[in-house]
């Protein structure tokens, strides 16, 4: 036989292996990982009901969903104009007060701070809104970062009016 | 040396498989009475008759569900793939007909409210001291994993169901128990539960006792293993791909060992490396002389 | 093929050598000298120390979502099974990776008995080896609790109420090792903190044993010493790896075949029944692995003598480098012992058998002979053999050309039988 063939032969099986082998080996860590993902049952229990009836005009509550605070928030008629009237110039996450809330008397957020994760304070700050006491953001009364170390606006979650009185989160 | 080792190699995997056969013996004590049934789910390429489980659903809702748990399925188990795979509008209706409790509220009460499909299977008793006194004393056990907490698994659920009989001459039973052919001690405190027609089929087949105890008995072994297709499918492609990598790798072996066992070819090879660049530097010219 | 000295190519390289050797010692594993004629019973090394790490690490990815608690254990296993993403894949290989792993190091240990491995100069790799074996017992124990089924709770009440047979202070120590009156949530706790602890003792003792194999190198099928430095070895890489690769492959298969097409057969059914304190399960067996112990537990008709019988049927075993008198390593060459080591394996077997069945009648009989003879076995019959046993004159070398052919072997002990008498020195 030829030795050159035989040579390149040998190379070719254990390039071969080597990769097959590297497949195999991939596939079998890939369990491992992926068993840290949350499962199909926290993935399943993602919306949460909650009764908003008792709700005063300027007064908020927190619920909790999938571990994290939901801030829900009936504005006033102040708060509201006071959301709307702001110059879209001077916001450092540029975003219409309409786009948060789609129905302007409740305005519903993720109460975490997009800094570090912590719950701001509600009614607290320069902007009569929110305030987040671990490295000093302010948020507006729509949930827009105006001032501190925060990157981005409180995050709205996904929502529904179910009726008047009850909002389904998730 | 290289036949040496072959013969070592048959040996060695002839001896683990042998070696196999009496733990497999030691741990199943099989009733070898029972009935033995064709099921789609045995075997490397099992999987399960979709609305087989959809039928053995509503035999357990109907029937079973009246004393038996099965507190680890979740309503959404029903719409997931590889189970019964009702759609999810279907299983959400399924679950809204069932009442769970949750709260506390904001007055800190406790309320009701219809299920929803991340919710566990509602229990027909709140734990296991009311059921047990519920029902004479027998605890009708939670049937989650039933089929493999039973020897014999589907086979013995299946056999059990159609396994009553009238008590032979002189078996004596007390109230309230009954005469099974395959329960160990043939006393069963269950009643017969399934007879011809007791459930109407929405699919419309025909709903003989046998069809009934066929179909739960199917839907138990489901919810006792939800990822049952997925090992046979996972289970299989592996097989495949350890064929091909064994065969790779006893052939890389081969080769690799072939340079111990003749040296001078190993040799051959590096003169022939030396050979083989003098050849590409005169390319064109006349290889031929190399060879 | 010699094994060289590591020398540093560059100046890093030397530099943190000097410091520490790892370089050095990677270079000795690559080239460790190993007999060229070992056979394939001699990859369960390799397998074992695969199994470990397997445990270890799917263990470790189960305590992430196991709650060690009597109310939540059994359900969590049902969370894993069901819910966490691949937690059916990773529980089964854990749970029959436990049954894989006592398949490997039973195989392992009679390779030795077979092959004499356990006799000078490797007396101390054995003696680690047993230990190594015991933890793992300890550990694969206290796993078998965790699922808090029917078979933990019962498995686990009779085992710890082994050590209520020591007198005066039996009640004493199982109380203290329930931390309670009765196997509890305090017991479960414990045996997750050890059941977690004890494979990292395993892994140490694993260093140490391959550390000892080292010294003297591994022994051959022939069972005579091996000249290092020659053609009668090969580096470990890659000839070794290859093989071994190959084997545990093989391994692999077997062990998957398990996991996803038979995933349940190695245990109970019972286990799938949640704990219960008020009902005793018809028959109490424990995992396969340790049946043939529990056969000799129930023949000794009193507690402590069937307590203190099933722990020397093990620590028995640390003696027998001495108890074996023979100065032949390899069964090829005794003729005698190699019968008698095809009646142990047998008896050993047959423990297990009857350790499934349950203790009476002709049950019970089988296994109090089986049990005296496995004593009789090596208390009696190993250190008279070496005595008294004929041997087969054993060849000059490994690389002797009469090892190469199948059948050449026979011819050979046949031809030299008949000179026996004559000139037998120059066979040895």
């Amino acid at each position: 036989m030829n030795n050159k063939n035989k040579t390149k032969r040998r190379d070719f099986l254990f390039t071969a292996t080597y990769t097959i082998g590297a497949v195999g080996l991939a596939s079998a860590i890939w369990p491992l990982v992926d068993q840290m993902n949350p499962d199909s049952s926290v993935k399943a229990a993602s919306t949460t009901e909650v009764d908003v009836s008792g709700v005063k005009a300027g007064k908020s509550i927190t619920v909790l969903w999938r571990g994290k605070p939901i801030f829900i928030k009936r504005r006033t008629t102040k708060e509201i104009d006071e959301a709307k009237n702001v110059d879209l110039k001077d916001l450092k996450d540029p975003q219409k007060d309409s786009d948060r809330a789609k129905n302007p008397e409740w305005l519903v957020m993720v109460g975490v701070c997009t800094h570090l994760g912590c719950v701001p304070l509600g009614d607290k700050g320069d902007y009569k809104g929110w305030f987040c006491p671990c490295h000093g953001s302010h948020y507006d009364s729509s949930g827009r970062i105006r001032k501190g170390p925060a990157p981005k606006n409180l995050e709205i979650p996904k929502y529904e009016f179910v009726n008047n009185n009850t909002i389904k989160i998730g | 040396m290289l036949s040496h080792l072959n013969k070592y190699l048959k040996k060695t995997i002839i001896t683990i498989f042998v070696s196999l056969i009496p733990l497999t013996v030691f741990s199943e004590e099989k009733n070898t009475n029972l009935i033995e049934t064709k099921w789609t789910f045995n075997g490397i390429f099992g999987t399960f008759d979709r609305s087989s489980l959809q039928r053995g659903y509503q035999v357990y809702t109907e029937v079973c569900s009246g004393c038996h748990s099965v507190q680890y399925l979740s309503y959404r188990n029903l719409s997931e793939k590889g189970g019964p795979e009702f759609s999810i509008a279907e299983t959400k209706a399924i679950a809204s007909q069932f009442e769970v409790e949750d709260g506390p509220n904001n007055e800190g009460e406790m309320f009701m409210r219809s299920a929803k499909l991340s919710d566990k299977f509602t229990k027909p008793y709140p734990n296991v001291e009311a059921s047990t006194a519920a029902n004479g004393g027998a605890y009708p056990p939670d049937m989650s994993v039933l089929a493999k907490a039973r020897a014999g698994g589907a086979d013995y659920i299946y056999s059990l169901l159609l396994g009553y009989e009238e008590a032979p001459a002189g078996f004596e039973l007390d109230d309230g128990v009954y005469y099974n052919k395959y329960i160990s001690g043939n006393k069963i405190k269950m009643s017969e539960p399934l007879f011809d027609g007791i459930v109407e089929y929405t699919d419309g087949t025909d709903s003989s006792k046998k069809q009934l105890a066929k179909d739960v008995t199917a839907f138990l072994v489901w919810a006792s293993e939800p990822h049952l297709e997925s090992q046979h499918r996972i289970g299989f492609k592996t097989i495949v791909y350890l064929i091909v990598l064994i065969m790779l790798v006893y052939m890389s072996k081969q080769k690799v060992w072939s340079r111990f066992n003749s040296k001078p070819e190993e040799e051959d090879e590096e003169i022939f490396d030396k050979v083989e660049k003098v050849i590409t530097k005169y390319e064109g010219e006349d290889t031929k002389t190399f060879k | 093929m010699s094994e060289e000295k590591y020398i540093p190519k560059n100046k890093l390289t030397k530099w943190f050598d000097s410091r520490l050797p790892l370089l050095t010692l990677s270079h000795h594993l690559k080239s460790y000298p190993t007999p060229k004629n070992l056979n394939y019973w001699w990859t369960f090394g390799g397998i074992l120390t695969f199994c470990l790490i397997t445990q270890i690490i799917t263990g470790l990815v189960l305590a992430m979502h196991y709650v060690a608690h009597v109310d939540y254990a059994f359900q969590s296993i049902e969370h894993i099974m069901r819910d966490v993403n691949y937690g059916w894949l990773i529980r089964y290989v854990h749970a029959n990776g436990a049954s894989m792993f006592f398949l490997a190091v039973y195989i392992h240990i009679f390779r030795s008995l077979f092959y004499g491995s356990y006799k000078a100069p490797r007396e101390v790799i054995w003696i680690i080896g047993l230990l190594i074996y015991i933890l793992m017992m300890a550990t694969a124990f206290m796993g078998y609790v965790l699922p808090w089924g029917q078979m933990s709770f019962w498995g686990a009440t009779v085992i710890t109420n082994l050590f209520s047979a020591i007198p005066f202070v039996g009640e004493s120590i199982t109380t203290w090792l329930w931390g309670g009156y009765s196997v509890d949530n305090p017991t479960l706790n414990r045996f997750y903190s050890l059941h977690y602890l004890l494979p990292f003792l395993t892994f140490g003792l694993v260093i140490l044993h391959i550390w000892a194999l080292h010294i003297p190198g591994n022994n051959n099928p022939v069972g005579i010493d091996v000249k290092k430095n020659s053609n009668e070895t090969m580096p470990f890489h890659p000839y070794m790896v290859m093989k071994d690769l190959l084997a545990l492959l093989l391994f692999i298969s077997v062990f998957l075949w398990f996991v996803f097409f038979a995933p349940n057969v190695l245990g109970h059914p019972d286990n799938y029944i949640e704990a219960n304190p008020l009902v005793t399960p018809a028959h109490i067996v424990p995992e396969w692995y340790l049946l043939p112990f529990y056969a000799i537990l129930r023949a000794i008709p009193s507690k402590l003598g069937g307590v203190i019988f099933m722990f020397a049927a093990i620590f028995i075993l640390m003696l027998l480098p001495w108890l074996d008198t023979s100065k032949v390593r390899s069964a090829i060459f005794r003729p005698i012992y190699k019968k008698l080591f095809w009646v142990l394996l047998f008896v050993v077997i047959l423990l297990g058998y009857l350790g499934a069945k349950p203790p009476e009648g002709i049950y019970l009989i089988l296994s109090r002979l089986a049990t005296a003879y496995y004593f009789i076995h090596f208390l009696v019959i190993l250190p008279l053999l070496g005595r008294y046993e004929k041997t087969d004159p054993l060849p000059q070398s490994i690389s002797d050309p009469v090892l190469d052919k199948p059948g050449m072997l026979d011819k050979f002990k046949k031809s030299a039988a008949e000179y026996e008498g004559e000139n037998v020195e120059s066979f040895k």
